[in-house]
């Protein structure tokens, strides 16, 4: 109520305009899945946004198109990551212009993760950052502090890089400006004389900002 | 004013240091303009007292003459030792003491000055002209002009070599990094501004450390492109010795610079911004000490089935692999190495695996799929791979080798 009452006249003190609270909505890029880019809207410049879920849940399928549009915009890309488990093969299959994208092997080593991130985002001019933390075990994720999120947070805002990363689960909390759940609905086989494994559908529920908003898409896999 | 340098020694550098214009007159005599550096040094003794200075410094015995022409301070250098000022006017009054051989005349023109007596500069100095001319014809008159200490002629200017390297032999040998990048700086700072004053940029770095056992220590640094910013070449060559450091105490620096023309290049309204070239290497150098260099790059796929097959390149140093259309694709998440896995066959296949971190009931499952290749090598390769469901919820890919089992990785 005290608040409501300091606002009032603080409104009143400055004429009425309080325009100088608003931020601005940040610029937004595509994430190479239409049905996730018509849901939710893109990804923000300049803030961090998280992809969670379980394992096979299409997480990375999502960060290699996230990767193919970027590059795609001829945007210097890296990719940060933790347990070594990026494969070139199909992030070429997904689109990803390879010539475009560092690629910094971490060795299971969460802690150099979060360190390179630090440098390249202090360093600038990277369009897109994605710290890949899939397959960290969990308690090691749940022992980066929110201090560490909050800094990344700080350093990536006002600038146009987009920091991605990829989680079994939301660590980054309040730090995070988009948030997104990542879920398997279904896998499909094909059913000719040699069964062979034809994709997932994926299930992405946005849990921040705003109301929860979901959308499927299809991650084929390579023939 | 032009000054000469007669001695033994490299008389080039010290001539490069003072003038841009420098003649190579002979092996042990070098001519340059030093026009303009009085506004530098002050007085005609000043410029003199520099230039015998530094040839003393670099450890050269020469003999320095200045003169309003070239030719007067060439003939004064070699025939006076020590520094010598020719006042302007007094040329012939100068030089008069010379012997006339330092003109080199040719040998009847010299045996027949000696039949009159001719000995030295003044002598040759005080005949007619136009009776020279008569007698000896053209070559007695130029002799006679030069003994006079009057010719003007423009110098055959010498193009400058363009070595940038610096040395420093430390006084005592430098065990730790931190004293070592003072001696590095210095030697950086030198280049840099020779670089800048010729309009040039350095492409790579080359470090050369001599040990106290005597053995060298080489370092090279390559730069994506061509910049000139000492400070931060010499953070480079920090962390780069820090990565690399050498064996033993260092006891000589040998610094070598590439020169090379600087980048050029103006960025667009509407081009995505890049990492500026020479911050990013500092930030990748950084990187590197971190996880390692080898794990630092750009993959490259490379032109093979053989699974897992790629290799990495510098940032920005990688050939473009064309332009690959853009599906959302179902990726895998490799496990590297592959985790050995423990399988329980029923029914000829799969029915249960365990390996490290995945252990379930197959639900479901596709395969095998049987590949092969390089078997014309001496590396040969074969495997049947599988796409299966785990009961813990996760989609694996593994093969089955001649080794054992294995789980290659998640799809994801």
């Amino acid at each position: 109520m005290a608040a409501v009452l300091l606002q009032k006249r603080f409104k009143s003190m400055l004429g009425g305009h309080l325009g100088w609270q608003v931020r601005p909505a940040p610029e937004t890029v595509r994430t190479g899945v239409t049905e996730l880019d018509a849901a939710a809207g893109g990804l923000p410049r300049g803030c961090l946004t998280e992809i969670s879920g379980p394992a096979s849940s299409g997480r990375t399928s999502l960060l290699l198109s996230i990767l193919a549009a970027a590059t795609e915009r001829e945007e210097a890309c890296a990719v940060i990551d933790a347990e070594d488990c990026f494969d070139p093969l199909f992030a070429a299959a997904a689109g990803v212009r390879c010539e475009r994208l560092l690629w910094i092997r971490c060795g299971h080593h969460a802690e150099h993760a979060l360190e390179a991130v630090d440098l390249l985002i202090q360093g600038g001019g990277f369009g897109l950052i994605a710290m890949d933390l899939g397959d960290t075990p969990l308690e090691t994720a749940r022992r980066i502090s929110l201090t560490s999120w909050f800094r990344l947070r700080r350093a990536v805002e006002n600038t146009p890089t987009v920091f991605v990363t990829v989680a079994r689960e939301s660590n980054a909390k309040t730090c995070a400006s988009l948030m997104l759940e990542c879920t398997r609905e279904r896998v499909s086989w094909s059913q000719n004389s040699t069964k062979l494994l034809r994709g997932i559908r994926v299930r992405v529920a946005r849990r921040k900002p705003g109301r929860a908003i979901t959308a499927f898409y299809d991650a084929s896999a390579l023939e | 004013m032009f000054a000469a340098l007669h001695g033994r020694g490299n008389l080039q550098s010290v001539a490069f240091e003072f003038s841009p214009l420098v003649e190579q007159t002979a092996l042990d005599t070098i001519t340059f303009d030093v026009s303009g550096l009085e506004r530098l040094f002050g007085l005609t003794q000043d410029i003199a007292t520099a230039i015998q200075r530094r040839a003393n410094e670099t450890g050269i015995t020469v003999n320095l003459a200045l003169a309003m022409n070239p030719d007067a301070a060439i003939y004064a250098a070699r025939g006076f030792t020590g520094v010598s000022i020719l006042p302007q006017g007094d040329e012939a009054k100068f030089l008069g003491s010379l012997p006339l051989a330092l003109l080199a005349p040719s040998p009847e023109l010299e045996e027949t000055l000696e039949r009159w007596g001719i000995r030295r500069f003044h002598e040759l100095a005080a005949l007619p002209p136009l009776g020279i001319a008569e007698r000896l014809g053209p070559e007695g008159l130029r002799l006679r002009l030069l003994a006079c200490g009057e010719v003007q002629r423009k110098l055959v200017v010498l193009e400058e070599p363009l070595g940038f390297r610096a040395e420093l032999e430390l006084e005592y040998p430098v065990e730790l990094l931190e004293p070592l990048a003072f001696a590095l700086a210095r030697l950086l700072n030198g280049l840099t501004t020779r670089l800048a004053t010729r309009g040039l940029a350095t492409d790579e770095l080359r470090l050369w450390l001599k040990l106290e056992n005597g053995a060298p220590h080489e370092r090279t640094l390559r730069l994506p492109v061509p910049a000139l910013d000492s400070r931060a070449f010499l953070k480079l060559l920090q962390l780069d010795l820090a990565a690399h450091p050498p064996p033993a105490p260092v006891v000589d620096i040998r610094l070598e610079v590439n020169p090379v023309k600087p980048r050029a290049a103006q960025s667009g309204l509407f081009v995505p911004g890049v990492p500026e070239a020479v911050k990013l290497e500092l930030t990748l150098a950084r990187i590197r000490k971190l996880v390692g260099a080898e794990h630092v790059g750009t993959p490259e796929l490379v032109d093979t089935h053989r699974p897992g097959a790629f290799q990495m390149a510098g940032f920005g140093r990688a050939k473009s692999q064309g332009r690959p259309p853009m599906r959302v694709r179902l990726a895998l998440r490799v496990f590297r190495p592959p985790l050995p896995a423990r399988v329980e066959i029923a029914s000829g296949r799969p029915g249960f695996v365990a390996a490290r971190g995945v252990r379930g009931r197959v639900l479901e499952l596709a395969g095998p799929w049987r590949i092969s290749g390089d078997w014309w090598t001496e590396d040969p390769w074969s495997r049947d791979e599988w796409d299966i469901a785990l009961s813990d919820g996760a989609l694996y890919r593994m093969y089955c080798e001649p080794r054992g089992w294995f789980v290659e990785g998640s799809y994801d």
